[in-house]
């Protein structure tokens, strides 16, 4: 009987094309702008390392100033580490695998004579960033601990480096000159977008990953460029790089891999003992607050789906919901107007049961159309919201197949609600009424 | 095979009340050609829509093929309008997207019938009322004897044993009209019994038997006299 209401659902829509019309409008528009919103709360709050997001914990030491609160007024510990303290947790490599790192401006100067150098973003990290984060790689493979410790200008380039510099070829093995001094190439990443960029959402939690990757004691040794923040709460003791290392300024984002909850839990009773010690040496002046958090616990800290974006949410499913009571109001017109129709099948033997499913279907065919047609829309909301917001939501506005079938079935959902009354008040007809009319 | 007892109708209107029927009583044996007569607003269509279970009655006693039909659920009395009972009407009530073939086979969809099954009785009663070669004509391209003959072909396409007809011929020409009641007479001759409304005493005297109803009940005495006395008196 399925394929039957399908195609009586068919036959009654094309009996009233332009009342159908103004129903899929209504569906669409609201599904627009309901999948415009959600798609974006989607890229924001997904996980963007699902296969290991449990056991990778962003690293929280609180070093920080027992009289101020944080720059957002909470007496959180700070988001990022100090030098001293990074260097000092690296050393001790007391968990799987650990990394610190920062992020770096750098200056590439091509080889090609006719070409003109040009900036681009670094990251400066460790050995185990690759296989930690689960990095895939074109070409070569990212540097090993000897690379770390011996200070080697190594450098890994993303594919989109790759290509721009090299034209897309196999590097490895050639090297790239950054701010005049030469770097091999050891490695090319494939595709690498996460979203968001969760190994340093306090740089911009929506940015591109950086063009390349370098080591972290290379870019300290030759005291390269840093970009992002770096907070401060004490000043500065003496001049120069060195002093800036020693201070308690923080600018690196620290991770580390524990594999399960009593390696999390040694590693907590690790980083609070460390706390202690420095707390003997005249620092960590506030009570132990020292924090392990996975992937998506910081993502929830660093309330990377913020607040306007929740409420835009909230208002356009408000806005389906209106839609979806003029839907109702245009299906109430249709069934009513169908009486005589549904008269002659209750008379022919059909039940109010399935007069319902019949008409059910017709509202779900309805929706399908909606869903379709919201899904253009949506993509000219998504296209709008890129307009607005620039390279801020570039990773934010890309329908993934979940998001179509979610429009779809959101569409489909909301039409078979919205003709849940019209179809009861449809099938509770009295049929002679109608028929003695005719 | 249909046995009333007492039926009352009352239609409300706030604080009016109208009795569409009252008292009614009346038995119908199988294979009976009835045809019931009386002025407007007598209560003629009021007692063809209880007796095929399109409308409930107020109170009384209604058994077809032995069955109370005032107990049944409604997924129940579908079960046995579209198994049991084929209505005619005067206005035909064809649906003008479906094409003939399509229109036969509503009934038949709700009785669950396999594809094959409900093809060979739609060409057998499309054969039998002669439109056998039109069946992907759409109503609109018939005329009002055809369209007639259609939903005549869709009521016996489930074989029921009981056919109600609310002025059949009442929107077709006189020539139409005896077409469709000569076509009528042959399906009771075939067994279906046949309850038939009309206006037109000539038509009337097609059935056995005529039940004349004035007032919500049956005026000519016992409503079992047959046509020939009633028309006599």
């Amino acid at each position: 009987m399925f394929s039957y209401y399908l195609k009586l659902g068919l036959l009654s829509i094309r009996r009233n094309p332009l009342m159908s019309a103004l129903m899929i409008a209504a569906i669409a528009v609201g599904i627009g702008a309901c999948m415009s919103i959600l798609t974006v709360n989607y890229a924001m709050s997904g996980n963007p390392i699902p296969q290991k997001s449990e056991q990778l914990f962003y690293v929280q030491l609180d070093s920080w100033d027992p009289n101020s609160p944080n720059d957002d007024g909470s007496f959180d510990p700070p988001d990022q580490m100090t030098y001293t303290d990074a260097t000092a947790l690296m050393k001790a490599d007391k968990a799987y695998r650990q990394i610190a790192s920062f992020k770096g401006s750098l200056v590439l100067e091509p080889q090609g004579d006719d070409e003109r150098p040009f900036s681009v973003l670094s990251r400066n990290t460790w050995a185990d960033f690759f296989p930690m984060f689960d990095l895939q790689f074109l070409h070569g493979s990212g540097w090993d601990d000897a690379a770390d410790y011996n200070i080697e200008r190594v450098v890994v380039l993303s594919k989109e480096t790759n290509e721009r510099v090299f034209g897309g070829e196999n590097s490895v093995g050639r090297s790239v000159r950054l701010v005049g001094m030469d770097f091999q190439v050891v490695g090319v990443l494939d595709e690498f977008h996460p979203a968001p960029k969760f190994y340093d959402v306090t740089n911009g939690a929506f940015n591109d990953p950086e063009d390349l990757y370098i080591p972290f004691n290379v870019g300290i040794e030759y005291e390269m460029p840093r970009a992002g923040n770096t907070n401060c709460w004490k000043s500065i003791d003496g001049d120069g790089f060195e002093a800036f290392l020693r201070s308690e300024c923080a600018f690196i984002q620290f991770w580390a891999e524990l594999i399960d909850e009593t390696e999390k839990q040694e590693y907590m009773d690790f980083l609070n003992a460390y706390a202690e010690q420095q707390k003997l040496l005249g620092r960590f002046p506030r009570p132990l607050n020292n924090r392990l958090n996975n992937v998506m616990e910081w993502m929830e800290e660093e309330e990377v789906v913020d607040e306007d974006a929740r409420v835009m949410l909230g208002l356009s499913l408000l806005f389906l919901l209106v839609c979806l009571l003029n839907t109702i109001g245009l299906l109430l017109a249709k069934f009513l107007g169908k009486s005589q129709d549904i008269s002659l099948r209750r008379a022919l033997g059909a039940s109010r049961a399935t007069l319902f499913v019949q008409h059910l279907i017709e509202s779900g065919l309805i929706g399908l159309g909606g869903g379709i047609l919201g899904l253009g829309l949506a993509w000219l909301g998504l296209r709008g919201i890129e307009v607005l917001f620039g390279e801020y939501v570039e990773n934010l506005v890309g329908m993934d197949w979940v998001m179509v079938l979610t429009a779809i079935g959101l569409a489909i959902l909301s039409a078979l609600l919205a003709g849940l009354y019209p179809t009861w008040r449809a099938c509770n007809i009295t049929p002679a009424e109608q028929l003695k009319i005719q | 095979m249909l046995s009333m007892q007492n039926i009352s109708k009352v239609y409300r209107a706030g604080l009016i009340e109208t009795h569409a029927l009252r008292e009614f009583s009346l038995e119908v044996n199988e294979g009976e050609f009835v045809s019931v007569t009386g002025p407007s607003g007598s209560g003629k269509t009021t007692f063809l829509n209880i007796a095929g279970m399109l409308e409930q009655f107020t109170s009384g006693r209604y058994e077809l093929d032995g069955r109370d039909v005032s107990s049944l659920s409604d997924t129940q009395a579908s079960a046995v309008r579209n198994e049991k009972i084929g209505f005619i009407f005067q206005s035909f009530n064809l649906i003008p997207d479906l094409n003939l073939f399509d229109n036969v086979d509503v009934p038949l969809r709700y009785r669950g019938f396999r594809a094959a099954e409900r093809k060979r009785r739609i060409e057998k009663v499309l054969e039998t009322v002669g439109l056998a070669s039109r069946m992907k004509h759409l109503p609109s391209q018939l005329s009002g004897g055809q369209q007639q003959r259609v939903a005549i072909a869709r009521a016996l396409a489930g074989e029921p044993r009981f056919l109600l007809a609310d002025e059949p011929t009442g929107n077709l020409d006189s020539h139409m009209a005896l077409s469709v009641m000569e076509l009528i007479a042959e399906i009771n001759q075939g067994g279906t019994t046949i309850i038939m409304v009309t206006h037109d005493p000539a038509l009337a005297e097609m059935a056995n038997r005529n039940v004349h109803i004035l007032d919500g009940h049956v005026s000519n005495g016992d409503a079992d006299t047959p046509f020939s006395q009633v028309a006599a008196a």
